[in-house]
C-alpha cells in the first residue's frame, strides 16, 4: 500500500545509523490511520518550520482536571485522524522499572484506543499514550487503571515527581530516591490531579550531583544527592590509575575548587572546599566513594524557558537529612513543602513560578514566609543593592 | 462545615463562574481566596471549599480548562 502522504522532509531523518522517530511513527502508521495522519502534519511542520497543533481546549477524564494534553490539528479536514490528538500522561514507577507483560499490554491499549505510538518517557518523566480522541479517553484511563497505573500531572498541577533509578541501580546514589519520590506522589496526588495552583510546580529527585534528573535545571523543587563528611579515598587504587591515565590532568586539574593535590603517591582532599560536584568520583570510582554521612541538598526555584527565561536552581537547604526523615513519614520536608505553597498561594501571581516569585518578593520574604532561617550558602552571588535595612531588635 | 454551609459555599461558586462565564477566567484560588472573604463569619477553612470545588468537580457540574494556565469553567454542553 502507498504512503498516503508524501513526506520527503521525514525521509531524510530516517537516513543515518540513528534511531529515527520517522521510522518508528511510519512503524505504527501501518496500522493506524490517525497516525498517517500524522506523519502528514509532521512533513507540514517540516517544511513551514512551525508546529500545526493548536495547543490547550477541553480534553480530560471524569473528577481529574489533569493528566490529558489536549492537542487539535490546524487542518482537521485535510488530517481528519488527527482532529483530535490528545496526549495522556501516566505516572511512570518510582525509577522507570516496568515488567514487560505491562508493556505489552499498555502497547494494546494505545493501538486499540490512540495511535499506536508511546512516549518512556517525555520531559515530564511521565509514559504518555499519544494521539487519542476525547471519545476514547475515558476507556483509555480505565484499562490503564486496570493495569493498576494513575494519570500524572498536567496544568498548573503538581507535575508528575520525577527520580533517578537512585540506589536500585547507581553506586553514587547517596539516599532512596525511589523511596522518597513514591511517597510524596501518593502523599500529594490531589494536587497531581486538581490543578489548583497559579503555574506548575514539580520534584525531581537526583542520588548525586550528577543529576541525572537534571533536577537543578528542571525542579522547582530539586533533592540532590550529597554528604556531609570526607570523601574516602582508596590510595592502592588510586595508584592503580596513576598507571592508566593522566590523573593529574584529568581529574586534579579539573576539579571546579582545585581542592585535592597529590603528597608524594598519595592523594590528598581538602574536603572542607570540595563541593561534592563528582567529578573525581566518576573519574576514579574505584578509588574515591562518597562519605558515610549521606543526605540531600534542596535547591528551591529552577525552569525551564517559558514565560520569563530559564533559571537554575538555588541552595535552599544545604543539608536534609532524607534518611532521618524518612522514619518519620517525610513529616519535616512535607511541612516546608506546605508552608512553601501557602506562601505561593498567597502572593504567586497567574503563571508565575516559585522561582520568579522568590525573586520578585526578594528572598528574605520568602524565608520569612516559609519559617527557614537565612544561612550564607543560600547567597548566590555578592549583593548589588549597598542599602542595608535592620529590624529594631537587630545590633 | 455542616452540609448547608457546603451547598451554600458550592452554589455561591458556580454562581460567580457561571455570571463571569466568558469575560474571567478563575483559578481555583481565585475562588478560594473569594469564598473565604465571602464565608469570613462562618471560619470556613481553605481545606473545606477546596472540598466543595472537588465535589463540583466529581458532579462535572464545574471542570478544569487551560489557556496557559489552568481555571475554572462550565463544561462545553453548559
Amino acid at each position: 500500500m502507498g504512503k498516503k502522504h508524501q513526506t520527503p522532509l521525514l525521509d531524510e531523518l530516517k537516513k543515518g545509523k540513528w534511531i529515527s522517530f520517522v521510522k518508528e511513527i511510519e512503524r505504527a502508521a501501518e496500522k493506524s490511520e490517525r497516525t498517517e495522519d500524522l506523519l502528514g502534519q509532521v512533513e507540514e511542520s517540516y517544511r513551514d518550520k512551525v508546529n500545526h497543533w493548536k495547543h490547550g481546549g477541553m480534553a480530560g477524564v471524569k473528577g481529574y482536571g489533569a493528566g490529558m494534553v489536549g492537542r487539535f490539528s490546524e487542518y482537521p479536514d485535510k488530517y481528519p485522524g488527527i482532529k483530535e490528538c490528545h496526549s495522556m500522561r501516566i505516572i511512570p514507577s518510582a525509577g522507570f522499572f516496568y515488567n514487560s507483560d505491562f508493556l505489552r499490554k499498555l502497547a494494546d491499549i494505545s493501538e486499540k484506543h490512540a495511535g499506536g505510538l508511546l512516549n518512556f518517557h517525555g520531559a515530564t518523566g511521565n509514559i504518555q499514550i499519544l494521539g487519542m480522541s476525547q471519545a476514547e479517553a475515558e476507556d483509555v484511563f480505565q484499562a490503564v487503571a486496570e493495569l493498576g497505573f494513575d494519570l500524572g500531572g498536567s496544568g498548573s498541577d503538581l507535575r508528575t515527581p520525577s527520580c533517578c533509578a537512585g540506589q536500585a541501580r547507581c553506586e553514587f546514589a547517596n539516599y532512596d530516591t525511589m523511596k522518597i519520590c513514591r511517597h510524596l506522589t501518593e502523599e500529594y496526588l490531589d494536587e497531581l490531579h486538581r490543578p489548583a495552583f497559579n503555574y506548575k510546580f514539580k520534584f525531581k529527585f537526583s542520588g548525586c550531583s550528577n543529576d541525572c534528573v537534571a533536577s537543578a535545571a528542571r525542579s522547582d523543587l530539586a533533592f540532590i544527592g550529597t554528604w556531609k563528611d570526607k570523601i574516602k579515598i582508596n590510595q592502592e587504587e588510586v595508584k592503580n590509575y596513576k598507571k592508566k591515565f593522566d590523573v593529574q590532568k584529568y581529574v586534579l586539574d579539573k576539579c571546579p575548587t582545585k581542592c585535592m593535590w597529590f603528597e608524594g603517591e598519595n592523594l590528598a582532599i581538602d574536603d572542607e572546599n570540595c563541593v561534592k560536584c563528582m567529578h573525581c568520583i566518576n573519574e576514579l570510582p574505584k578509588a574515591l566513594k562518597a562519605g558515610d554521612e549521606r543526605g540531600c541538598s534542596i535547591l528551591i526555584g529552577a525552569k525551564a524557558p517559558l514565560v520569563t527565561g530559564p533559571r537554575m536552581g538555588m541552595m535552599l537547604v544545604p543539608f536534609y537529612d532524607v534518611n532521618e526523615d524518612a522514619k518519620n513519614d517525610y513529616e519535616w520536608i512535607k511541612s516546608l513543602i506546605s508552608n512553601m505553597w501557602e506562601f505561593w498561594d498567597e502572593y504567586g501571581v497567574s503563571r508565575e513560578r516559585i522561582g520568579e516569585l522568590i525573586g520578585r518578593v526578594g528572598l528574605n520574604t520568602f524565608l520569612e514566609g516559609i519559617g527557614l532561617e537565612p544561612i550564607p550558602e543560600m547567597v548566590e552571588h555578592p549583593r548589588s543593592n549597598p542599602f542595608i535595612k535592620f529590624t529594631e531588635d537587630e545590633d | 462545615m455542616t452540609d448547608e454551609t457546603k451547598k451554600k459555599v458550592e452554589d455561591k461558586i458556580l454562581g460567580l463562574v457561571t455570571e463571569y462565564a466568558g469575560k474571567k477566567r478563575f483559578k481555583p484560588i481565585d475562588i478560594v481566596k473569594e469564598m473565604e472573604k465571602e464565608f469570613a463569619s462562618e471560619g470556613l477553612t481553605k481545606d473545606d471549599i477546596k472540598g466543595a470545588l472537588k465535589d463540583l468537580m466529581d458532579d462535572e457540574k464545574l471542570v478544569y480548562g487551560y489557556a496557559g494556565g489552568s481555571f475554572l469553567t462550565l463544561p462545553e454542553n453548559k
